[in-house]
């Protein structure tokens, strides 16, 4: 065994006035990713220098230990989703799993049927996958949702055909918070008697999720959004009534059953299941205090500013995200005016490689001149109830300051019609 | 993105934001963008009887760069006379403000917003 010294020089010390960053930096975008708890970090250093093994290394005591760990870690993982830990299927996050499902399942299904549904406002990595799916021969219906962003379950059913495979639905956006109403959604499939997906990966560790109880087949989800490490994911896949078989996308050594070649990534995944059991424990009471701070900065800016809309259902939302249009200033702009003290992120167009604003508001029905204007907030286990605070202070302060700058809200404010300028698109 | 100290800089203390009376006789106005677009800009000279630009405003819906772009358009504009004001390129913006590629339309807005407002001003003077 390699000297224990050498473990202390890695050994963390984290207080909680040092755990990210600059303490300055209100930290409010924790649906991109979020801190890694101290807690999971001290779990995870062990694995790199003193427990090197690989978990497939099946002839010395370094891969036993390994291997002991990932199983440690997959039952927790499990635990948190209450499934058994042998329905879980580790990969490098939440986009490999997506497209495991996705692609996965489709050409597993193949002699059923190639029709795959899904929404329009899912995830990039998982519209990506079934644009694949077409290019291979198969067929999407892409649902719209409707102003608060849920789906019609009516035309969810009637887009159900005996060739469709595969529902795909995201359990909450990424961009607004909206949770779909995935029980209903399983009762259709269940009845129907095609296989549910869901793209978990905003809700695992925030909200409950119970796959077995709400029908839901297949669930992709990620460490790095619940406290744990990037680069480390999971795909359940339910093994028992109905047994779901995927084609596995990662040719290889024949790691994860099959399912996913590749070493596994014994830190991440050590890391991984100390996030799942933290968050079992812990997610209720985050939940409840984040949802407060969110309603209070919500209220605080509907109070102070004029034309502020919430976009999205308020009621079947996370409870640590807003998503909030700034009518008349433009996302990226606002976002300038504040980035030295709050992080957070924007569905303007600026703030993207293409020049269109956020497709996920969009398909809610907001203009484009709404969804160049919005911000999202997420908050996360760190955030302070102080920062709720100077957050309220200094996003009033940029929307006022850009108000200042706008001609639009010029004119707003003396009357004109913006409907009734002839603008110079470009 | 990181953005250049220059841009940043016209970004936090905009030069020359205001409104000028745009039934005025010496005053053109430039309107170019669209909301659906995420940025209208505003630009604004007045001219005085010798042709030459004595002040020049701004207002801008738009990212942090079509905002600094705009400053840096009306600080250039002041002093020029319409000939001179209406050769500024917008490669002139891009490089003094180290535009990244993704912003150019940026520069682009705030060179067609100048060429607006002097064709504004010209077709009210007939001149």
């Amino acid at each position: 065994m390699l000297s224990l010294h050498c473990i202390c020089l890695f050994k963390l010390n984290l207080n909680n006035e040092e755990r990210y960053m600059d303490n300055n930096l209100i930290y409010f975008d924790n649906n991109a990713t979020t801190p890694c708890d101290p807690r999971v970090v001290d779990a995870m250093l062990p694995w790199f220098y003193q427990n090197p093994g690989n978990a497939a290394s099946r002839s010395h005591a370094f891969g036993w230990k390994a291997e002991e760990a990932v199983d440690y870690a997959r039952e927790q993982v499990a635990n948190l989703i209450s499934v058994e830990s042998k329905e879980i299927i580790f990969t490098s996050g939440a986009t490999e799993a997506d497209n495991l499902a996705i692609k996965g399942v489709f050409e597993m299904y193949s002699r059923k049927g190639n029709h795959i549904i899904t929404l329009k406002t899912e995830h990039k990595a998982v519209l990506d996958a079934c644009d694949r799916v077409e290019k291979m021969g198969g067929e999407v219906t892409y649902l719209d949702v409707d102003r608060e962003g849920l789906v019609n379950l009516e035309e969810l059913e009637n887009a159900i055909t005996d060739k469709t495979v595969l529902v795909s639905v995201m359990w909450a956006n990424n961009e607004t918070g909206v949770i779909q109403p995935m029980k209903e959604i399983g009762e259709i499939c269940a009845r129907k008697g095609v296989l549910f997906f869901s793209d978990a990966t905003q809700a695992v560790g925030k909200i409950p999720v119970n796959p077995k109880e709400t029908g839901v087949h297949l669930i992709a989800f990620t460490a790095h959004k619940m406290y744990g490490p990037k680069g480390v994911g999971a795909l359940f896949v339910n093994r028992k009534k109905p047994r779901v078989k995927v084609v596995a996308q990662m040719d290889g050594g024949g790691h994860e059953r099959g399912m996913r070649s590749g070493t596994l990534n014994v830190p991440g995944i050590v890391g991984f299941g100390k996030a799942a059991e933290i968050a079992k424990q812990e997610m209720e009471a985050d939940a409840k205090r984040l949802s407060v701070l969110r309603d209070k900065l919500e209220k605080a800016l509907e109070e102070r500013l004029e034309e502020v809309y919430v976009n999205g259902s308020r009621t079947n939302r996370m409870p640590h995200v807003t998503n909030i249009s700034f009518k008349h200033v433009e996302g990226e702009g606002l976002m300038m005016t504040f980035n030295e003290n709050i992080a957070v992120s924007s569905g303007s167009a600026c703030t993207s490689a293409s020049l269109e604003p956020s497709y996920v508001l969009v398909a809610l029905g907001l203009g484009d001149d709404l969804a160049h204007s919005s911000i999202r907030f997420s908050l996360g286990r760190f955030t302070k109830d102080e920062e709720i605070d100077r957050a309220i202070d200094l996003v009033a302060n940029g929307v006022t300051h850009m108000r200042d700058l706008s001609p639009i809200w010029e004119m707003y404010k003396e009357g004109v019609d913006l409907d009734s300028i002839q603008w110079e698109a470009h | 993105m990181a953005y250049s100290e220059k841009l940043l800089d016209h970004f936090k203390n905009p030069k020359n934001v205001g409104t000028l009376d745009k039934n005025k006789k010496s005053v053109g106005t430039g309107l170019v963008g669209a909301p659906e677009c995420g940025d209208v800009m505003r630009l604004q000279i007045e001219v005085s009887e010798e042709g030459v630009i004595e002040d020049a405003k701004f207002k801008t819906f738009g990212c942090g760069s079509a905002i600094a772009s705009s400053s840096l358009a009306t600080e250039w504009l002041k002093g020029k006379s319409l000939d001179e004001a209406g050769s500024i390129d917008n490669m002139d913006i891009v490089e003094e403000l180290a535009l990244p590629p993704v912003k150019i339309h940026c520069s682009v807005l705030a060179e067609d917003a100048i060429k607006m407002a002097i064709k504004d001003y010209r077709e009210k003077n007939g001149k």
